[in-house]
């Protein structure tokens, strides 16, 4: 493909694309996500690529493998166009009448949703209840797209956005827009990009990078491997966009060495996306210079920090650094870096495209837009769910994730991955935000949701998740290292029947100066767990301790 | 540059900007406990027990002096209930690992810490990173380094630089803590290069001189110590 010279160019290019595609064509999509892969998607894939020659239909029905669809628990997950007909835990002897009633414009009636209790069918996307109360602004295009072609996306409106900025809009209109639509970090903090935007743009030096925080390294979220797997295109897009409005000239993905998926398609979409001159020297004609380079971590969860993910990349081992001064002033090489996550970066280019006004109209007071979740646990439906900010839980829990299977009662439901927190059901009409998650001590964090039915020993759960942040911190500060390793002690002791009466005041000590005395994020916040299990479910520990004392 | 007024323990304090809240404070001989600072050395931020209050437009918070920075107005308070708490649980978490070295026992007496609070584990190392930073920022031979990470990180020298460089040094074992750089590279020398060091190196004194010549026993003579671990006193 030549280089696009020009944003005409690309529109016609789009216009190209969409012309010699049929809308009222069939189009079966196969999900390739990284659940239905371990359901052997790609088994099922295959078998359909056959069946459509075998059938002799291939010019009449088209066929793609995407990215996550979203329903995971249900996979292999089929949809098929147009219609958005759902097909769910599709097997390979399925496929021929899969692909015979595709060719037919027929539904296979025995694949589709039928609801557990009620037995009532419901046959496209928009009917079935995980997807119904969902509003998929970042994730609806997934399933249209073939994350390793630049076409699909561009077919979907792709890089329009990036064309509106370079051509309409100055540097500091597009930041203006984002500070506008208040977009809020999606890594955790919740904190304004903007405003960070702001920082990197006005701090001195010349040379300023930004960066996709792509890691994600807690347990229970997948979110940001579906995005940034399914769509790569999009988070590149805000990226580039970004780096417009702050004037950057280099960029960084971040991201797991072990998603060999995801690093393909980032790969392919680096590379199609500078192919067409949408990276590289002279954007579309605008005089913007912008390159991005891919870049691994070395399998450890702190990598994910803002300031040891700078380390990293700098070519250091993964160590936070004091945050006195910030990245964003301070960063890679000392120079202002700006670091979002995915998915606040997958935010970009929807709101130059729809504008900061219709960005604002979705959400809550305080936090606006959407926002991904993670949803697993003791839940009938979990998978990738996008709501806008402020739904109640109930809505995640029940409406979309069909409430706890086997007829047990929900107990609790864990917010924020490993540095999150638990609060009890009683609190489940809360609204989903930052700032009322945060005060219940359960912040949003990176949005891995958990929830835990009556049968769930919350000592356990501290103690699992301690375990699992005993190993990943990088053992540079005291409180961290020793305080976490203390914790994990204590609670293995209380969970095999040694608890002892003053384990407890041990514990509030030992929190208390972790979350105080730590260096980085990790450290400040390896103890919201078990704070907030301390403050919702301190009887169950209590009880656990004594009933240690009366065996011996 | 600069200078920058602020206020320590009611004491007041002009220095240039950019310096630590740390040195400050040492110029004016307010006394802020540390375990992983030295002059010599970048700062580190890893012990945490320089931890003070700090209080800048009407806002308290928690920083480790050694690398925060002095600003105008500053207020800063080296003891408060919060911080002598944090520092009393550091050392009875580093009490855990080297429950008698010396520095950790003075302070322990300071901070009312108790040395038994917290399960032992004996390691002696308390990870405070001095040898490692001194070999490499000061000698720069990078011998001694980190190895893994969270609770099971420690240090370790490497034995084909060790041999070469540390026999001519070890100024890392005076100021090491806990005397765990000295015992580490001990058990390097006698597990990796046992009575190799002699021959590679030039002796630096008479001593020396006559050390190296005295025949390296062979291992099959060596009688093996008991399987458990020996103790041992600071």
């Amino acid at each position: 493909m030549p280089r696009l010279q020009t944003t005409a160019e690309l529109e016609t290019l789009r216009a190209e694309i969409l012309a010699a595609r049929d809308p009222a064509k069939p189009c079966i999509a196969v999900c390739g996500g990284a659940a239905c892969d371990g359901l052997d998607s790609a088994v099922v894939a295959t078998a359909l690529a056959a069946e459509l020659k075998n059938q002799g239909v291939e010019s009449k029905v088209d066929f793609r493998v995407t990215g996550c669809h979203g329903y995971c628990n249900k996979g292999p997950n089929v949809l098929v166009g147009p219609g958005d007909i759902c097909y769910f835990e599709v097997k390979p002897e399925d496929v021929p009448e899969v692909v015979a009633s595709a060719a037919k414009g027929e539904v296979v009636d025995r694949l589709v949703y039928r609801d557990p209790v009620s037995g009532e069918k419901a046959v496209h996307m928009s009917e079935v209840p995980f997807y119904k109360h969902q509003m998929r602004i970042l994730t609806g295009d997934i399933p249209r797209i073939d994350p390793t072609r630049i076409d699909d996306y561009i077919a979907v409106g792709g890089y329009g956005a990036l064309a509106k900025a370079l051509s309409k809009m100055s540097s500091d209109q597009v930041l203006q827009e984002v500070k506008k639509a208040n977009l809020r970090g999606r890594g955790g903090g919740g904190f304004p990009a903007g405003l960070k935007w702001e920082t990197t743009k006005n701090a001195p030096e010349k040379t300023k990078y930004v960066i996709v925080n792509g890691h994600e390294g807690e347990s229970a979220a997948f979110m940001d491997r579906a995005m940034l797997t399914g769509n790569p295109h999009k988070v590149l897009e805000g990226l580039i966009i970004g780096a417009y409005a702050i004037g950057a000239q280099q960029g960084y993905i971040y991201t797991r060495h072990d998603s060999p998926s995801m690093a393909k398609h980032i790969t392919a979409a680096l590379e199609q996306a500078k192919e067409l001159g949408l990276l590289g020297k002279n954007i579309l004609g605008s005089g913007f210079d912008f390159e991005v380079e891919l870049h691994f971590d070395v399998g450890i969860f702190v990598s994910g920090e803002s300031s040891a993910l700078m380390r990293s990349i700098e070519g250091n081992a993964p160590e936070p650094r004091p945050k006195y001064i910030r990245t964003s002033v301070s960063g890679i090489w000392d120079k202002p870096s700006n670091l979002n996550n995915v998915e606040t970066w997958a935010n970009v280019p929807e709101i130059i495209n729809r504008g900061a006004d219709w960005f604002t109209s979705i959400g809550s007071e305080k936090s606006k837009g959407t926002k991904l979740v993670s949803l697993s646990g003791h839940v009938v439906n979990s998978g990738v769910v996008e709501v806008p900010m402020g739904t109640p839980l109930r809505t995640i829990v029940f409406d979309i994730g069909g409430g706890v299977p086997g007829g047990k009662l929900p107990k609790a439901i864990h917010f924020g991955g490993a540095m999150g927190g638990s609060v009890p059901i009683s609190m489940i009409d809360a609204p989903l935000d930052f700032d009322g998650m945060s005060k219940l001590g359960a912040p949003i964090g990176a949005g891995g949701l958990l929830v835990m039915d009556e049968d769930t020993d919350m000592v356990e759960i501290a103690r699992y998740l301690l375990d699992f942040l005993v190993k990943e911190s990088c053992g540079k500060c005291v409180p961290c290292r020793e305080g976490m390793y203390q914790m994990l002690k204590i609670l293995t002791n209380i969970v095999e029947g040694r608890g002892r009466k003053f384990d407890l005041e041990r514990l509030a000590d030992l929190t208390e100066v972790t979350s105080l005395g730590s260096l980085c994020a990790l450290g400040k916040t390896s103890s919201d767990p078990l704070k907030s299990m301390l403050r919702y479910f301190k009887p169950e520990f209590e009880a656990r301790i004594a009933a240690g004392s009366e065996a011996k | 540059m600069t200078d920058i007024t602020l206020q320590i323990d009611g004491k007041e304090a002009t220095v240039p900007a950019g310096t630590t809240v740390l040195k400050a404070a040492q110029q004016i001989g307010v006394a802020i406990p540390t375990l992983c600072h030295h002059e010599k050395l970048e700062d580190y931020g890893g012990c945490r027990l320089c931890l003070v209050e700090v209080e800048s437009r009407g806002r308290t918070n928690y920083v480790v002096s050694c690398l925060y920075p002095v600003e105008h107005g500053l207020v800063v308070r080296t003891r408060s209930e919060k911080v002598d708490k944090v520092r009393r649980v550091i050392i009875e978490e580093l009490m855990a690992h080297a429950p008698d070295a010396p520095e950790l026992v003075r302070l322990a007496y300071e901070y009312g810490a108790d040395r038994n609070r917290f399960e032992k584990d004996a390691s002696f190392c308390i990870l405070c990173g001095l040898c490692v930073r001194y070999c490499d920022e000061v000698k720069q031979k990078h011998a001694v380094g980190f190895i893994d990470n969270g609770h099971a990180r420690e240090i370790s020298f490497i034995p084909e630089i060790a041999a070469q460089e540390c026999w001519c040094c070890q100024e890392c074992f005076a100021i090491c803590p806990t005397s765990y750089a000295q015992a580490a590279y001990l058990m390097t020398e006698a597990l990796a290069f046992p009575g190799r060091r002699r021959k590679e190196i030039a002796p630096r004194d008479a001593a020396v001189d006559r050390l190296a010549k005295i025949p390296a026993v062979p291992m099959t003579f060596v009688k093996r110590p008991p399987a458990s671990k020996p103790e041992m006193t600071n």
